[in-house]
């Protein structure tokens, strides 16, 4: 019986990553993915005729260059090209435009509040701030406060002197930043409700929280703390889909000697005298490694693929309380040709960007009320790009592929299972809404792909279609992720590890909990570490 | 004319607008270079930056300053709304007078520093590198003060150098000679109002001349027309550095980091540490930053900007400052060799206790020769004047050139 020296689960980003950093170190590693194709949420996939989807995540920004570098991907393939601005969209006919062009920018802003132009200056010099500050944490295991081992007494001390170092009023922000909403944070800057809206959409992205709800000022940070080269909350297109990530990621391991069995998931995580053995496939196929690692969602690890008796009941329950709501749903779809918004008028430079349909707060916030009714937004919160203006691997020359995030879709429907009716009608709410704002855009719908909370935990293994395999809350966030005692990647069974969003410091498509996870598997081994660790300031 | 139009949907279709000079300036930019400041399309340099730069010294150099940000405040509670947004006393800028101040945040950091003009009684306008709006409103919170940024309303043009008081003269200017420095006046100007006041950014004799876009090219085909005796000349940004680099005057985001726009919160300064202590009126008994100021003023400050008078020739650009043992305290914002004092000369950020007037320093240069890049450490001594400051600065009424 041949026994690997690890057995990753799931072929998501961080999976790949893990694995990867692994089979660098000389491990013999083996992959083991559900789905028949790889990337998990980081995926590209051919569904329709010459079209490609970017299925879920569709930009990428997060992605820790240091990881980027160490793995070579330019070497495999991976090309990521900035897009520069963003448009929000009113029901007025108007929008709000945002420029690459800092004059330009300021001057579009300045065209709905004068105040507001010059307010950015200062707003995001504070966001800059906290960027700063929560940076260099990314890639590095978060201290655990409660312990005495000199390692995590010299983390804290790290993270202390990070936050002494801000000077005393930038930490009087921090700590009202953490708990604040974006809501109330924004209005400490601007006045005008569009502006408001245009900043508020990524305090909420991904979130089951309203923008009135505490703790969505720090959504939006993590929205913001990436790069491309060096430009912090810049984004991008990874060139041929987010799916152009993890192959990249995917042929780096390979390269280095990994294997891959994609097409039969885990059924169970194999324990036996409290130490992993390997794992059973829902095939029935069994695989044996000492060190098991877990890129699935914290309670499809515990609460589906293990057996209870194995876990202790507290850890187990906290597993049950670990906040994973769905909120989120996603249309990927192909056009027959660039739609018209009417607001728009010929500013062909916006629709290169990330559009949203968005005009106020008090709208963002009554699209959340529907969610805790049980509904899709009626009136949901829509960020929407089309890639291919920019990326020609993608459709037909002339042909488009649009990608609609929605905000928000609860995982049930009032309290049930999701029907495929139910996601038509989803389906249809998000087409009419773009149709209000772009008449004739149904004509050109050529195929549509519509995924509602069911449809993402169903495929992906996201729980409850949470996109971020986990609330981003201060409550689970860096040495509280996903819980405490366990935010450092290491599972409570000997030789079980977890290296997915859950854990710190959390989901997008930032590769750093697989290379945090990896950098700790390597220590455990006494292995010396090949993972990147720390930031480079910028 | 007033070009740029914040409220139009198409503004996007251009990035940058042509000033209200534009036509005249095309004209003359033989270079066919523009550069931008903020709204607007400025010239680095008509044709030659040392031609320029030696109008200014030597004769009159004409610098359209339109881009720069500027605000009119009025209203009952102007006065007080000043006073405790800048450092110094507002009160003693009588009308017709025009004061530099500072003003900062309230860790006493500076936000940015500008001009006052006092232009009639309880009427100011405020001049500032940075836009200024949001942090005027809100510093104007309870106050009965009215606040326009005025910047695309107002041309202005900067007419300086020795025969500068001569071209405005015989450009009929009636009395303009008794201008004092950072006085103001007012004339009938081809009916429109013009404002003159004694001031610049160049540490010699000039003028500012403020009038309504409406009128700027005649303004400009005027003062062009009485200058051509007097050896007038455009003068670029390039040309403008150099003589307030010589005059020894800070630039706000090259010399000084202004808060608003600062991420790490220890890269600001406090006017103590830009050598602007004596903008600093604690007899007041509130303005922004003073309780941090008095603090700073009894502890100490972090850093000095000093001016330094360096050894050598090549110009310090970007270059680190050192202390006689080789510790390295500081790093130069500015530099360049002075055609006029005939200096090698700076200005630096240096660690206290460092900056005393006299003290020496040594600043490593590097410097390319037919491609090669060389270093050297050149001995400088920080200085106390500007390297720049002629009598005719003062003299009113001033010398006819
Ligand atoms: C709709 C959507 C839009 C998003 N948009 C963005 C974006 O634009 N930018 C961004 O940065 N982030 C975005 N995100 C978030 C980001 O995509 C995810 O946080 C990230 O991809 C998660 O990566 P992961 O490797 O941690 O987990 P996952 O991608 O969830 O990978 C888990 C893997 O495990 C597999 N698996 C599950 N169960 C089993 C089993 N029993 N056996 C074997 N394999 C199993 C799954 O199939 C999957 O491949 C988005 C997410 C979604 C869903």
């Amino acid at each position: 019986m041949k026994k690997h020296d690890a057995i990753v689960i799931g072929a998501g980003h961080n999976g790949i990553t893990n694995a990867a950093f692994l089979a660098k170190a000389g491990l013999d590693v083996l992959l083991v993915e559900k789905n028949d194709y790889i990337g998990g949420a980081t995926v590209s996939r051919n569904l329709h005729e010459d079209w490609i989807y970017s299925n879920c995540s569709y930009v990428c920004s997060l992605l820790r260059p240091e990881i980027y570098r160490t793995l070579d991907l330019a070497k495999y393939g991976l090309q990521v090209v900035p897009y520069g601005g963003t448009v929000t969209i009113s029901q007025n006919g108007d929008y709000l435009g945002s420029y690459i062009d800092h004059d330009v920018s300021r001057r579009e802003m300045a065209r709905h509040s004068h105040r507001d132009a010059d307010a950015d200056v200062r707003y995001w010099r504070d966001i800059m701030r906290q960027c700063r500050f929560i940076r260099q944490f990314l890639l590095r295991t978060a201290p655990d406060p409660a312990s005495f081992k000199p390692r995590d007494l010299l983390e804290l001390l790290h993270i202390g002197r990070k936050f002494w170092g801000l000077g005393e009023n930038v930490i009087y922000d921090t700590m009202r930043f953490y708990t604040m909403s974006i809501s109330d944070f924004l209005d400490e800057y601007f006045e005008n409700p569009l502006i408001k809206a245009a900043h508020a959409g990524s305090g909420i992205i991904g979130s089951a929280l309203g923008v009135m709800s505490p703790g969505t000022a720090y959504v939006l940070l993590h929205h913001a703390m990436g790069d491309v080269d060096g430009t912090v909350g810049s984004w991008g297109f990874a060139r041929g889909g987010m799916g152009a990530i993890s192959k990249a990621m995917h042929d780096c391991y390979i390269d280095h000697g990994g294997q891959t069995l994609a097409g039969s998931g885990v059924d169970q995580i194999v324990v036996k005298n409290g130490k992993v053995t390997g794992v059973a496939l829902e095939n029935g196929d069994e695989h044996h490694a000492d060190i098991v690692v877990s890129n699935m969602t914290l309670p499809r690890t515990f609460l589906e693929c293990m057996d209870p008796a194995d876990l202790r009941p507290e850890f187990l329950d906290k597993c049950r309380n670990f906040k994973i709501r769905g909120s989120s749903g996603k249309l990927n779809i192909a056009l027959d040709g660039v739609p018209k918004f009417t607001a728009l008028r010929d500013n062909q430079e916006l629709m290169y960007t990330d559009m949203h349909l968005i005009d106020s707060i008090e709208r963002l916030e009554r699209a959340y009320d529907d969610w805790k009714d049980g509904t899709w937004s009626r009136d949901p919160y829509i960020d929407m790009l089309i890639p291919t203006l920019t990326d020609p691997t993608m459709a037909p020359p002339g042909k488009h592929f649009m990608s609609v995030f929605v905000q928000y879709v609860p995982p049930k429907v009032k309290g049930k299972d999701w029907t495929d009716a139910d996601r038509d009608a989803f389906g249809q709410t998000v087409m009419n809404q773009i149709e209000a704002y772009a008449p004739g855009f149904k004509d050109l719908v050529v195929h549509a792909e519509v995924r509602t909370p069911r449809e993402l935990e169903n495929e992906v293994g996201l729980t409850e279609g949470n996109i971020f395999q986990g609330e981003l809350t201060m409550d689970q966030l860096l040495f509280n992720r996903p819980i405490p005692g366990y935010a450092q990647y290491r599972g409570p069974v000997k030789g079980l590890w977890m290296c997915g969003s859950s854990n710190h410091p959390g989901g997008g498509v930032m590769a750093a909990p697989g290379a945090n996870a990896a950098r700790e598997i390597l220590m455990s081994l006494r292995k010396p570490s090949n993972v990147p660790e720390g930031w480079l300031d910028d | 004319m007033r070009t740029v139009h914040y409220h139009s949907r198409e503004h996007y279709r251009d990035k940058v607008f042509p000033g209200p000079f534009y036509s005249r300036q095309k004209a003359l930019n033989v270079n066919r270079e523009w550069s931008r400041w903020y709204d607007y399309l400025s010239v680095p340099a008509y044709s030659c930056s040392t031609t320029e730069y030696f109008a200014g010294r030597n004769a009159c150099a004409v610098f359209d300053l339109t881009p720069m940000t500027k605000h009119r405040i009025g209203g009952p509670d102007a006065l007080p709304f000043l006073n405790r947004l800048v450092t110094r006393d507002v009160a003693r800028i009588k009308p017709g007078r025009v004061g530099y101040a500072v003003w900062c945040n309230d860790e006493g950091q500076v936000i940015d520093d500008g001009t006052i003009f006092h232009l009639r009684e309880g009427d100011y306008r405020l001049c500032s590198q940075e836009h200024q709006i949001d942090w005027l409103m809100i510093n104007a919170l309870g106050f009965d003060v009215t606040i326009v940024e005025d910047t695309h309303d107002v041309a202005g043009l900067a007419v300086q150098g020795p025969t500068s008081c001569a071209v405005l003269k015989r450009m009929g200017l009636a009395g303009v000679e008794n201008i004092t420095p950072f006085g103001i006046d007012f004339f009938d100007f081809e009916g429109t109002e013009l404002t003159v006041s004694r001031t610049g950014y160049t540490g010699d004799l000039g003028y500012e001349l403020w009038i309504d876009p409406g009128h700027a090219e005649i303004l400009w085909d005027r003062v062009f027309e009485a200058g051509e005796l007097h050896n007038i000349r455009p003068m670029g940004s390039d040309a403008l550095e150099m003589l307030r680099i010589e005059a020894g005057f800070i630039l706000a985001a090259e010399d000084f980091m202004p808060a608003m726009q600062t991420v790490r919160p220890s890269h600001t300064r406090s006017p103590f540490e830009l050598g602007l202590g004596w903008l600093v009126d604690f007899n007041k008994p509130l303005f922004n930053g003073r309780k941090a100021l008095l603090t700073e003023k009894e502890n100490g400050s972090r850093y000095a900007l000093v001016k330094l008078d360096i050894e050598d020739n090549k110009p310090a650009n970007h270059s680190y400052v050192f202390d006689m043992k080789e510790k390295n305290i500081g790093w130069v914002t500015s530099a360049m060799w002075s055609p006029s004092a005939k200096k090698n000369i700076a200005l630096a950020t240096v660690e206290a206790p460092h900056g005393k007037v006299g003290e020496e320093m040594q600043v490593e240069i590097y410097y390319q020769r037919e491609l090669k890049w060389s270093r050297i450490m050149a001995r400088a001594k920080v200085v106390k004047d500007a390297f720049w400051d002629p009598p005719r600065r003062r003299q009113t009424p001033p010398a006819d050139y």
